[in-house]
């Protein structure tokens, strides 16, 4: 088919050329001269290219199934144009063979040099029990999670998700593996195994989306860094113009502050609703209310006491978490390439009431049991602003209340602090690609009245493989 | 915050009683797509587009108000070939709308219906932002538009039987004006054949192949990747060798590195609509490339 359009084509390119010739000097015949013989070579490259594809396209076209035609006839007229001479191929045709429906992969690999004026051995946050891995990095260099995703439908009903990740210690953790029921009616799209909980606004955002290098100070304090849900989740969005969608979730309840305790039923529950929308081409909201009740059985920290000993202390009761968080976004006329400013912030609140043992371990002789109740609570707000293509600046404030926190009969040995951990971020950020990042963050956390760190870290966060979402 | 929680309940229980007075919906990932559905569907459907001209339609989020639009569309109309990777798939999971999933006869890829150009060899992203399925921005080339319209007044017919009629009827006459109206643009446009130009992003192929025009050089050293001022001494050594007459770019880019270019090489900057709204002229698609051509004539004098 394209043999006579090429033919005419070059036709017509030659007697272009020729125009040109009779107005030119000697030394315009040799630069277009030249010229002719290049766009010769390309043209020649070009046509073996064509010619190539056209084989491909014709065995394609053979095997293609019908089914891709549609099936009621098409009552607009045709085309009246002729078909464009460049490189063209069939409408595309999957390709075939073993790997064929393999899932798409992606891969995160992250890493940072950190420099902290304080030893990170001794990071605690006074008035809050520990909660896990809150150190922010080791100092020096080191690697992050590097992550690895899978994820493909697996049938007509249903989609899968596995990503795991790979610590710098040479473990393995799964922080994500799920189906979701895709042919639920009714806008609900059940999702089933572990996953991150969409409770708040940054917990089910993996790690390396967000715009700062850590956590901020209420995800660590409350919620151990993110909240894990394994079990099952619940979504339904509101058939509205307005953005409504509820969510519910039940688990095993094992994720910070509850704690495996070895029973039947569900061992956590969390609601949900967010709300969102536009205002104009140029403003996007969302905010949103979240609420998270579970249970910890013996969870285990350790604190100074009164007189200065470490003791272990062993938790046992009921942990309720009520969060609050909005996100506004700006970019003129909803186009974020050049300029754009996000703003978002979230509240927590938690309520622990139980029994406390102090000195669980029997170390210091002295093992007693008393009721404990707390209430404390925290924000974060940051602003991220795009000032130019590929470069952001970025603030965070994060502040947490100890709150009052009731030891009952052993308020004798353990007392509580009115002192507010607070951490000021800054940072720098350059994005040369959807796929590669590279940041600076400086922030000085004061996290106890004795322990003031300034840290530095320089990140780097690059994606391979599959393209990832554009999240709101 | 309870109380807006409730008034926002409120205002969600209002809408859901609301009935829906079209009788389909129909969810457009671009302008160009929601003015056609307008042009064959008429009043029987009600379009939401979810993107205007001046964004970039490969850089757009899943926002809450696109996964609202999703939730209750009976048709999205897409264009495919990994244009709406980044938020598309995000916006028809969460939306948890059965009907608008992929394979389903409410999900439309205009693409699949279009003979793509520029489909890369060999799939590396150190090639910039590439797209295996070739070029996305075939609504450059009004004849895209034209093969477009006859599957989607198909895909209307099967998801509304019962105003069959009224889609053929509308399909039909829209093939018939649009293709005396493709007629008379190149006609008009016959002046720009050959005229060698630069592009900005790589986003007029499908233009620059229908008006047989001459693309000398991109601004962008690969696609997706800003123009670094190296790159564009480089472009402006080019044109030096190689004169083009204008240097081209959509209504959603952003004019730096067309006017470097422009003042130094001493050609015209264009700004093109690009797509349905990209300038006041565009208004719907004769709009569109009326105004496209007007400018491209303007820009070659």
């Amino acid at each position: 088919m394209p043999s006579p359009l090429l033919a005419r084509s070059a036709l017509a390119l030659a007697l272009f050329m020729a125009v040109d010739v009779h107005a030119a000097t000697d030394a315009d015949l040799a630069e277009i001269r030249d010229q002719i013989r290049q766009l010769k070579q390309s043209y020649e490259a070009r046509i073996e290219a064509l010619e190539q594809r056209l084989k491909t396209a014709e065995a394609k076209a053979a095997a293609a199934p019908t089914a891709a035609v549609p099936v009621t006839a098409p009552p607009v007229a045709a085309a009246p144009a002729p078909e464009p001479v460049v490189a063209a191929s069939a409408p595309a045709a999957p390709t075939g063979g073993i790997s064929a429906f393999n899932p798409a992969i992606s891969a995160v690999l992250q890493g940072a040099y950190t420099n902290l004026s304080k030893d990170p051995t001794k990071y605690a946050l006074a008035g809050f029990a520990p909660s896990g891995d809150i150190v922010p990095a080791p100092r020096s260099f080191s690697i992050a999670e590097s992550e690895l995703a899978l994820s493909a439908s697996v049938d007509d009903k249903f989609y899968g998700n596995l990503i795991f990740s790979l610590t710098p210690e040479n473990t393995v953790s799964v922080e994500e593996a799920y189906g979701v029921y895709t042919a639920a009616p009714y806008g609900i799209a059940p999702k089933f195994g572990r996953f991150l909980s969409s409770i708040g606004y940054l917990n089910d955002q993996h790690q390396h989306a967000w715009d700062f290098y850590d956590a901020p100070l209420v995800y660590q304090a409350f919620l151990g860094g993110q909240y894990q849900n394994n079990g099952l989740q619940v979504k339904w969005v509101a058939p509205t113009d307005l953005f409504v969608e509820l969510g519910a979730e039940i688990g095993s309840g094992e994720s910070y502050p509850g704690n495996s305790r070895n029973k039947n039923g569900t061992g956590n529950g969390n609601a949900y609703v967010h709300v969102g929308g536009d205002v104009d081409a140029s403003n996007s909201w969302r905010a949103g209310l979240s609420y998270l009740q579970t249970a910890a059985k013996d969870r285990e920290y350790s604190q100074l006491d009164n007189t200065g000993n470490d003791a272990q202390l062993d938790f046992t009761g009921k942990s309720k978490v009520a969060i609050a968080d909005f996100v506004w976004k700006w970019s003129p006329n909803g186009n974020a390439q050049e300029r754009n400013f996000k703003l978002q912030g979230e509240y927590f609140w938690r309520r622990e009431n139980g029994d406390l043992t102090y000195d669980a371990d029997g170390a210091l002789g002295l093992t007693q049991t008393g009721g404990y109740r707390s209430d404390q609570s925290g924000f974060y707000v940051q602003g991220v602003w795009q000032f130019m293509p590929t470069w952001r600046v970025g603030m965070r404030y994060d502040w947490l209340n100890p709150g009052s926190v009731d030891y009952g009969t052993n308020g004798a040995y353990l007392g509580s602090t009115s002192f507010n951990p607070q951490r000021t971020a800054v940072m720098l950020d350059w994005t040369p690609s959807e796929f590669s990042r590279f940041r600076v963050q400086f922030q000085q956390a004061k996290l106890r009245p004795d322990f003031t760190d300034n840290e530095i870290f320089v990140q780097y966060i690059l994606t391979l493989g599959a393209h990832g979402a554009h999240n709101f | 915050m309870k109380a807006i929680l409730q008034g926002c309940l409120a205002t969600a229980l209002l809408a859901l009683a609301a009935p829906a007075l079209a009788a389909l919906n129909v969810f457009a990932t671009v302008p160009e797509w929601g003015a056609l559905v307008e042009e064959l569907g008429g009043d029987k459907v009600k379009v939401y587009v979810a993107t205007n001209a001046l964004q970039d339609p490969h850089h757009i989020e899943a926002k809450p108000s696109l996964i609202a639009g999703a939730r209750n569309a009976d048709l999205v109309v897409a264009t495919g070939a990994e244009l709406e990777i980044g938020w598309l798939p995000l916006v028809t999971q969460r939306a948890g709308n059965p009907k608008i999933q992929p394979g389903k006869p409410g999900y439309f890829e205009a693409a699949g219906f279009v003979t793509m150009l520029e489909k890369p060899s060999r799939l590396d992203r150190a090639d910039g932002d590439v797209h295996p399925g070739g070029n996305p921005h075939i609504q450059t080339d009004p004849r895209n538009v034209l093969r477009v319209a006859a599957p989607l007044t198909a895909r209307l017919v099967e998801l509304d039987p019962a105003n069959a009629a009224y889609y053929q009827q509308r399909g039909k006459s829209f093939g018939e004006r649009f293709g005396i109206a493709i007629g008379n643009w190149e006609k008009l446009a016959a002046p720009l054949k050959g005229v060698p130009i630069v592009v900005q992003h790589k986003a007029f192929t499908y233009l620059i192949v229908w008006l047989g025009m001459n693309e000398v050089a991109a601004l962008e050293p690969k696609p997706g990747v800003e123009p670094t001022t190296a790159w564009l001494s480089e472009v402006l050594a080019l044109l030096e060798r190689q004169p083009a007459k204008m240097v081209i770019r959509g209504a959603y880019q952003s004019d730096r590195a067309s006017q470097w270019i422009a003042e130094r090489a001493r050609i015209n900057a264009v700004a093109l609509p690009f797509t349905v709204g990209g300038t006041p002229e565009a208004r719907d698609l004769y709009g569109l490339y009326d105004d496209t051509i007007a400018r491209l004539l303007k820009g070659a004098k």
